[in-house]
């Protein structure tokens, strides 16, 4: 099996619906997909004051580490998290074991809201991500046109630029 | 476990630092902070201690610029080196695209940096990864502490691989944009080795 994540066009905009729709219906304030590796997918909503890159990582690792804290106390795993904050609240959780999806929300919406429509969410999503591992199983035309021999030349010269 | 995105034309990769408790593998991460332009890296995120000892991990986003249309961004994570925290560094792993593994120069840690090898590899295989199909560099760090093991010492004890070393003085920057340059080069011509032709 291969062990990158593809996304091509027609998937991507497929999960960024889910995640607008998710978004809308239950009036959250942010949403994000993140992989397993902490490398953001898609986010959608109100992105502006967030720092994508730590807030992904982060949430990967608070994810994978409280994996780790189920199977110590014999629980397969935890299959969703839940941060309350005085303004905020995250809640986080798994979709088709592969990738983490993060819905930031406040007060003008409810936690079970948030609960119910991310288990929506997470059926549609979980279709998706099905056919996107299927592609990755199979060679793939789209790839194989951007890693040519050129693919390699050109990241040695931005490599060069960038450190000399 | 690169992640590809067609549609937003991104390549993102990660990079790895591993390596026993205090070989310098934070301090290789914040040099590289405080040498790249604001426009190419992110915030550097550290999970430490109050005594400054990485407790889960340092992260640090670098932007290496545009290849073949797409914008491609490394994830520098290092590990916690000290041996307790294990379950940490195994999460780490996951999902490495290169490894970099910063050893201890001094005579003293040479078993602190076996064990720290041979960890990584235990650890790489829970994930069903082997070291010798993943980008993997060796920099031996602290060259300028006396009482070092020689190169080919190192050499020979450390890289049954013959995989490339770095010699590395990381509070000074000597070495470290070396290393990161070829470790970066190896996850780049490694994927495009990887895809189908």
């Amino acid at each position: 099996m291969k062990e990158e994540t593809a996304l091509f066009e027609k998937e991507f905009y497929e999960i960024t619906n889910i995640l607008k729709k998710l978004l809308e219906t239950s009036n959250s304030k942010t949403v994000l997909l993140i992989d397993k590796a902490g490398q953001l997918i898609c986010s959608t909503g109100d992105t502006r004051d967030l720092d994508l890159l730590s807030f992904s990582t982060l949430s990967a690792a608070d994810f994978a580490a409280t994996a780790q804290l189920a199977e110590l106390i014999g629980e397969k795993e935890f299959s969703s998290l839940f941060h309350q904050g005085e303004k905020e609240s995250l809640y986080i959780s798994m979709v088709a074991n592969r990738v983490i999806l993060a819905v930031l929300f406040d007060q003008r919406t409810t936690l079970g809201l948030v609960r119910v429509r991310v288990k929506h969410a997470t059926n549609e999503l979980e279709g998706v991500f099905r056919r996107i591992f299927e592609k990755i199983e199979k060679p793939v035309k789209e790839e194989a046109k951007i890693f040519d021999e050129d693919f390699t030349k050109e990241a040695e010269e931005e490599i060069d630029k960038l450190f000399g | 476990m690169a992640l590809i995105n067609y549609a937003a034309r991104e390549i993102n990769c990660k990079i790895v630092y591993y390596g026993p408790g205090l070989s310098g593998k934070t301090t290789n991460i914040k040099y590289i902070y405080e040498r790249l332009s604001p426009t190419i890296k992110g915030k550097l995120v550290s999970l430490a201690t109050e005594q400054e000892r990485t407790l889960f991990f340092d992260f640090l986003p670098v932007d290496l610029g545009t290849i073949r249309g797409f914008k491609t961004r490394f994830h520098l994570y290092t590990t916690p080196g000290q041996v307790f925290y294990n379950a940490s560094r195994r999460l780490i792993l996951k999902g490495v695209d290169g490894i970099v593994f910063v050893a201890d120069s001094q005579r003293e840690r040479m078993d602190e940096n076996i064990e720290s090898l041979e960890n990584m590899q235990e650890n790489l295989s829970a994930y069903g990864m082997k070291l010798e199909e993943i980008p993997f560099i060796m920099q031996y760090n602290k060259r300028d502490l006396p009482n070092i093991a020689s190169v080919e010492e190192l050499e020979s004890i450390l890289n049954p691989w013959k995989v490339p070393y770095f010699e590395a003085i990381a509070t000074q920057g000597k070495g470290v944009f070396e290393t990161l340059k070829e470790i970066s080069l190896r996850v780049l011509k490694h994927l495009s080795q990887r895809a189908p032709t």
